[in-house]
């Protein structure tokens, strides 16, 4: 590392490579962060793609990125805006530039930035030029020639250097960092290991990258981010899909109930079907169904037969499931139905997150219809999440709807590895063969769960279905006073989950001036934003939740404590409404945004300092 | 002798009474359906796998009440879904005889998409599709079966859409068993169903049925004592496709069609009329056969086509099988520490 260029310290920072679809972004911020989380640091990434698969080349609508924020302390949002933003086209520039950080660094492939490429980006000017990143410290990087350069004396080098283009530029963002590329070359290793022409390449680009960086004079500084405090133990990097994925299957081998998903491909939740079809070998049955009343159809059917059985979906397919969800409700049927939201009505803006399902997965169906509603709060949470939700389904014989959403999907972070032994066990109600006493409808007394029996079994032939029953016997009935006492009997076995769930947490001081509440995916960017206002001597605690129905049992105690109470969701304020509904004699002020954007610590904090100013 | 391998035959002699349910069948009195529920009865004891291992789906409508009749494990579904939430069931448990009870609203409209999809993927299942060519639940409106012209309640000047005919439906959708049967004829019916049972793949029995209050008569013109001996062609695997009430009229193709002749007249015999392979792989006689009808054909009934292909059930637990024994990850544990795992200090 050469002597002149200043190191600064940095608790956090936050890249963003940005490019054309098929210039590797995805892989390039995927080694950069898993290589920060080799040397110490935290991190939370976000992969950024545009709806399209192949939107025409060079285009702002074909543009592709990855966020990575890393950092010291633990990290719970991909971040606001970005330190280094790394452009290897121009209309990935006019895409991102509203994200880079004034006084950031913008890194681009200057030898991209071409009259037809401004066309193509809309650009009229050279913006490299025209004065428009003034307010940036700006690399312009030959990445394509230089990497060119590298491959010269390789046969087919041409082709090669440009497909290796990305891991030039994560050579230069390495050593940006101070980072070793030891990390990055064995990433690449594993990564590209059955094609030893292509992970060698790849590993020479990366070094070019960084030597370029190490000998060119543009740099005047590099920084260093120290690493972070974390917990000892086992670690890996996951995404939300992919572990509510593996949260399910875990409480598949827990429960010794076998997996059991009807599913349609729906962006964002198709991440989902896919990891969960890889596992064949750990039993899990996977129906891509025709369509999502299908999947939905197909999982209760498997329920009914003694799956654990889930359907995934997001917003257009959660509304289309809505009638089997009340065929569950009244068949009283153990079933996870995973909702990854994303911006709404209709198909809205698919690759955008939002939370605006609530009132769907509350109110969303004929009749009294009540089911458990849960809500993960980050990539990580969705594991024990689907666990839960999977315990609970079959603990209580109830379907429950388990609300995740686009950005804690996609989005990654650190995930200390648990031991399927340690999880809490999950006991279903299975009734036994020949029971004398089996009835369908015979409940347990304190908890109203009836037992669960599955054909095949001695003793217990019985007809279930969407026609309401005689409470007990099963027989069907429109006896007015039966109808009655099971519509409450439902209701009431679903209130009394809240038992069962951990009672909502206060980070922070238990009472105070001010109270933030959020629920799901939103937890990162609300307490990052709290824990900012703390440090600043403020009296602002946190209420997250993750139980919606029920809701925890302490929620009127914890809010009583606050003079304010402000609520912040990515909706138009379906969980303050709820609130206002279920715990009354609150005066709740709300914080909304409906952008299909994540929340910015910077915009809640602004927030929060008004709202006690106030 | 099992009709099926993976599920499992009872160790005691059952009969009908095994079956019978202790609830009142709310069925119309004079309706077809009370037929259906019989020959069901009848041939369940037959068939002779474990009575816990027989499972009834249904949807909505008059036939999907089905379930509630008979005294096996049984799932009233909702609309036009039963052959989804049955899909669910047979590949969860493959053990279980699987049967679907069905009318032509139920699966040939609203759960149109499903019924097409069960049967390409040739799930292990049977399918009674009780088709009396009208809603009967809501009361008597038209359905997709009903035939042009029909006059119902929400068609009062008759219908102007073409019916549905489910065998060429089933065919269209790569079907592998298709019987068509008649809820007059009992013995054909039980015939079907045990043939059905006996069948790996999705076998689909539509039941011509009466619905005395809103479409009654609907099936008479092949069905009634004067007509059914010149309309109905009963097949019978192996045997000449003959009929009428002198047993001389016979189906025989010319060039790329089938046709009526009279053996005996311009010097037909025998040896002219097709001979019935409901086990054809290729589905084209089958085909031919399932669009039949009067007045020029005699309408095909019995059990039209029954060909053998693996089946979706059947594959699932294979890749598992595969699976199990190739997979590296055997354990959830195994999966959390597979991959790119590292420890922190």
């Amino acid at each position: 590392m050469s002597n002149n260029i200043e190191r600064i310290e940095l608790d956090n920072v936050v890249v963003k490579f940005v490019g054309d679809s098929g210039d590797g972004m995805q892989l390039t911020g995927t080694i950069f962060s898993d290589s920060a989380v080799k040397e110490g640091n935290d991190i939370a990434t976000f992969p950024d793609y545009p709806a399209e698969i192949r939107a025409p080349h060079n285009t702002v609508a074909g543009v592709s990125g990855f966020q990575v924020h890393i950092g010291k302390k633990k990290i719970h949002t991909i971040g606001d805006l970005c330190d280094v933003l790394v452009a290897m086209n121009p209309a990935s520039l006019k895409a991102n530039l509203k994200w880079a950080k004034p006084g950031g660094t913008i890194i681009v492939d200057v030898d991209t930035f071409d009259v037809k490429a401004f066309d193509k980006a809309g650009y009229k000017n050279n913006p490299l030029e025209d004065g428009s990143l003034s307010g940036f410290n700006v690399i312009k990087a030959p990445i394509t020639s230089m990497t060119k350069k590298a491959f010269e004396d390789i046969t087919d080098g041409f082709k090669i250097a440009e497909k290796s283009r990305n891991m030039f530029a994560l050579g230069i963002t390495l050593y940006i960092f101070n980072r070793d590329t030891k990390h990055s070359l064995e990433l690449i290793e594993q990564k590209f290991g059955k094609k030893p022409a292509i992970a060698s390449a790849n590993k020479l680009a990366v070094q070019a990258g960084y030597n370029y960086a190490e000998t060119v004079e543009a740099l005047h500084s590099t920084y260093y981010i120290p690493p972070a405090k974390i917990e000892k133990g086992k670690y890996r990097i996951i995404t939300g899909n992919i572990a509510t994925a593996w949260g399910l299957l875990a409480a598949s081998e827990r429960s010794g109930r076998p997996l059991f998903l009807g599913s349609y491909p729906i962006t964002p939740a198709t991440d989902i079907l896919i990891e969960l079809a890889k596992h064949k070998s750990l039993g899990a049955k996977i129906f891509q169904a025709e369509d999502e009343i299908a999947g939905i159809c197909s999982s209760i059917g498997a329920s009914f037969t003694g799956s654990l059985a889930i359907t995934t979906t997001s917003g257009p397919g959660f509304s289309l499931k809505s009638e089997a969800m009340g065929l569950a409700v009244i068949t009283e049927l153990p079933l996870v139905i995973v909702d990854v939201q994303r911006a709404g009505p209709s198909t809205g803006m698919p690759t955008k997150s939002e939370q605006s399902d609530l009132y769907q997965a509350l109110f969303g169906r004929n009749g009294e219809c009540p089911m458990v509603v849960m809500a993960a709060s980050s990539p990580a949470d969705c594991f024990y999440a689907a666990y839960e939700a999977a315990k609970l389904a079959m603990e209580h014989m109830t379907p429950v709807i388990l609300l995740t959403d686009g950005y804690i999907g996609n989005g990654s972070e650190l995930f200390r590895i648990p031991k399927v032994a340690d999880l809490k066990p999950i006991t279903p109600p299975i009734a036994k063969p020949n029971d004398p006493d089996y009835k369908p409808y015979r409940r347990d007394q304190e908890t109203h769960v009836r037992k669960w029996a599955l054909p095949g079994t001695e003793g217990l032939r019985h007809r279930i279905g969407g026609l309401e029953k005689e409470n007990v016997a099963g027989t069907v009935t429109t006896d007015p006073i039966n109808h009655e006492t099971m519509v409450n009997l439902r209701e009431a076995k679903i209130q009394k989950i809240a038992d069962f769930v951990d009672p909502l947490s206060v980070v922070g001081a238990p009472e105070g001036d001010l109270l933030i509440v959020s629920w799901g995916g939103t937890e990162g960017p609300v307490l990052t934003a709290v824990k900012e206002m703390q440090e600043k001597g403020k009296s602002v605690s946190h209420a997250h939740f993750k139980h919606i129905m029920p809701l925890p049992r302490n929620t009127a105690e914890v809010f009583k404590k606050f003079k304010k109470i402000l609520v912040c969701e990515l909706n138009s304020g379906q969980f303050v409404n709820y609130l206002r509904m279920t715990h009354h004699g609150f005066s709740y002020q709300q914080y909304n945004k409906v952008q299909g954007l994540p929340f910015m610590v910077n915009e809640l904090v602004n927030k929060f300092t008004k709202t006690l100013e106030e | 002798m099992p009709l099926n391998k993976t599920i499992e035959v009872s160790d005691i002699e059952l009969t009908k009474e095994d079956f019978v349910s202790d609830q009142m069948v709310k069925w119309c009195p004079g309706c077809g359906s009370h037929a259906i529920l019989n020959s069901v009865e009848q041939v369940f004891p037959k068939i002779g796998y474990k009575k816990e291992n027989f499972i009834i789906v249904s949807g909505i409508g008059c036939s999907s009440r089905f379930p509630y009749y008979v005294n096996t494990y049984g799932f009233h579904g909702i609309h036009g879904r039963a052959t989804a939430i049955a899909s669910g069931v047979k590949i969860a448990n493959p053990g279980l005889s699987v049967w679907i009870a069905t009318g032509d609203g139920d699966s040939m409209a609203i759960g149109g998409n499903h019924f097409i999809h069960i049967i390409r993927r040739n799930m292990d299942v049977n399918i009674l599709l009780f088709n009396n060519q009208i809603y009967g639940l809501t009361k008597g409106q038209f359905s997709p079966t009903s035939p042009v012209g029909t006059v119902t309640k929400t068609s009062p000047h008759g219908t102007i859409e073409h019916p549905f005919n489910p065998g060429e439906l089933v065919m269209g959708a790569q079907g592998t068993f298709f019987a068509r049967v008649t809820d007059t004829n009992p013995r054909m019916m039980t015939d079907a169903m045990f043939e059905a049972a006996k069948h790996d793949g999705t076998a689909v029995i539509e039941v011509l049925q009466n619905c005395i209050i809103f479409a009654d008569k609907a099936h008479a013109s092949i069905t009634s004592r004067d007509f059914r001996d010149d309309y109905q062609l009963h097949l019978k695997h192996g045997e000449h496709m003959i009929f009428g009430k002198d047993k001389n009229k016979g189906i025989r193709i010319n060039g790329t069609k089938l046709e009526v002749v009279t053996i005996g007249e311009n010097g037909i015999t025998l040896d002219d009329i097709l001979v019935h392979d409901q086990y054809s792989l290729d589905p084209g006689i089958h085909l031919m056969l399932a669009k039949l009808s009067p007045p020029e054909f005699p309408i095909a009934l019995g059990v039209i086509r029954s060909a053998s292909f693996s089946t979706y059930d059947d594959q699932v637990v294979e890749q598992i099988k595969m699976a199990k024994e190739t997979a590296k990850i055997k354990s959830v544990d195994e999966l959390l520490n597979s991959g790119d795992v590292f420890e922190i200090d």
